[in-house]
């Protein structure tokens, strides 16, 4: 599903922010992106979400090539992938609703058949009644909820989440793992990143990649011995 | 066309609805205002350079010279018989002498100035086609044969002059027109890069949901053709009262010159272009500079 080859970044003419990364991610796997802070872990989530070409090295995505792939394909593949911010980038002058429904209009899905899908959605992260509520009324949590059901709505084949407990207390944190858990039981290859290595054992089954300055290590042999490809119905 | 529209209401929603380029609909509203008035002048002066110009070719005077008033009169008789059995003349009317006198009232004062001063008589003549050369010259000796004090002189002759300053000023209007075009067209990049800069979050968003760049400019296009139709609209009608009242105005004269320079309100309807492109000028910029700076993201 995902494979990087050699991949290194670098922005400007600084030194590499990642060097040498090498890994493949396999449809329906749940990964752990750990690292101290300025260990590239976001500068690798912008790699794998498509909003950052690497300076050198392969980055294969759903089959294609997507460093040298043009970038009117961009769109397309950007749709398979949801995203959850550090910082959730919500829309400030639409409500949670209109937050939740973005990548269905980006995706031209026709406005009768938005509600259904949203109402779902904010009910599955218990925001049913703040609906009309815009990011700036809503609290950290609420947000991150807001954000996490935007990303996922589209029903991605690969969801990225950088940093999705930062900002939220250890209950939530744990309650935000399970959805993400339960997305992944559905298909979704989840990749998250964190600095909170207690998190890692709270999902059974999940693999680790650890970031130490630009460079990536496999301390639970995830790059060496990836599991088996998930089979749905199986 | 039913999916474009339903699109179109989505992508409404991505943007707040309020103004996105702050001063830019007043800044337009000017700039077609001046246009309006720009092109008006320029039309006017085509209409009535064209006019005057096809008029005076036509038109030609004769000045009989004698100082003595019995031979002046019977030489200004004399000259227009001849005039009048010429093929090449269309009429030949002697100016009366109280029209004459009429005519110079402004530089030497009312009262009986032929007393004082020897005034020539004068013959205007109409001519059958535009005046040239050979015809001048032709018409000019059998006038001469009765009458050895005659002057004939074209009235184009006199006349281009102003023409030629005429025709200068369309092209000057014409040149206005052009630089308040560029100048229009400048605003809109310049309020695009604004709204572009302001809505920089929201576009990275979008940008990165998977939204494509023409996605994104047509929301700016949307925005900034209201903008501009708002200003189009109303410079427009600013400009198109001032033509009104200032036709008026310029109706209530007498002068021959400035009758055939006043505005018609029939040039109105060319004038409704302008509003028109600048609003289709607007879009285009808008949506070059806002897909110009989506490029140079990924």
């Amino acid at each position: 599903m995902v494979e990087f080859q050699n991949v290194g970044l670098r922005y400007g003419t600084g030194a590499e922010t990642l060097s040498d990364i090498s890994f493949t991610l396999f449809p329906g796997s749940f990964y752990f992106l750990t690292g101290a802070s300025g260990a590239g872990k976001t500068s690798l989530l912008k790699l794998l979400y498509l909003a950052q070409r690497p300076s050198r090295g392969v980055i294969k995505l759903f089959g294609e090539d997507a460093v040298t792939m043009p970038r009117r394909r961009l769109p397309g593949f950007r749709r398979r992938i949801g995203v959850v911010f550090q910082d959730f980038r919500l829309v400030p002058h639409l409500t949670a609703f209109d937050n939740i429904a973005l990548p269905l209009r980006v995706a031209g899905v026709p406005e009768g058949d938005l509600a259904g899908p949203v109402k779902e959605m904010l009910d599955w992260i218990g925001l049913t009644e703040r609906a009309t509520a815009r990011p700036a009324t809503l609290s950290g949590g609420e947000q991150q909820r807001v954000a996490i059901a935007r990303a996922v709505i589209g029903r991605p084949e690969i969801l990225v989440a950088d940093e999705p407990t930062g900002n939220v207390d250890p209950d939530l944190a744990v309650r935000l793992l399970k959805l993400f858990s339960a997305l992944n039981k559905l298909g979704t290859t989840v990749v998250v990143a964190t600095h909170d290595i207690h998190l890692i054992g709270k999902i059974g089954g999940a693999q680790m990649m650890q970031l130490d300055r630009g460079r990536l290590s496999d301390p639970t042999g995830a790059l060496r011995y990836p599991p088996k490809p998930l089979v749905l119905g199986a | 066309m039913f999916r474009g529209r339903t699109q179109s209401a989505q992508n409404r929603q991505l943007m707040p609805e309020g103004r996105l380029s702050g001063p830019m609909p007043w800044v337009i509203a000017i700039m077609v205002f001046l246009t309006v008035l720009a092109a008006a002048a320029a039309l006017t002066l085509s209409s009535a350079t064209t006019s005057t110009g096809e008029q005076l070719s036509r038109e030609a005077t004769v000045q009989i010279l004698a100082p003595d008033p019995a031979v002046r009169d019977r030489e200004q008789r004399a000259a227009q018989r001849a005039l009048v059995q010429l093929p090449q003349i269309v009429r030949a009317d002697a100016v009366p002498p109280a029209d004459v006198e009429a005519l110079l009232a402004p530089w030497f004062g009312g009262g009986s100035i032929a007393e004082d001063i020897p005034l020539p008589a004068l013959i205007d003549v109409t001519l059958a086609r535009p005046v040239d050369d050979m015809m001048l010259a032709s018409i000019s000796a059998a006038v001469l044969d009765v009458a050895p004090s005659a002057r004939i002189d074209a009235d184009s002759a006199w006349l281009e002059p102003v023409l030629q300053a005429m025709q200068s000023l369309q092209w000057l209007a014409a040149a206005l027109i052009l630089l308040l075009a560029i100048a229009t067209a400048a605003t809109v990049v310049l309020a695009a890069r604004s709204a572009l800069g302001s809505h920089s979050a929201t576009i990275a968003i979008v940008h990165l949901l998977g939204g494509t760049d023409l996605q994104i400019s047509r929301l700016f296009q949307r925005r900034m053709a209201l903008d501009a139709t708002f200003g189009s609209v109303l410079g427009f009608l600013a400009g198109a009262a001032m033509l009104v009242g200032l036709s008026r105005q310029l109706a209530a004269l007498e002068t021959p010159l400035l009758h055939a320079s006043t505005f018609s309100p029939w040039l109105l309807a060319p004038l409704l272009g302008i509003p028109v492109i600048t609003v289709l000028l607007a879009m285009l910029m808008a949506r070059l500079t806002i897909l110009g700076a989506l490029r140079k993201m990924l």
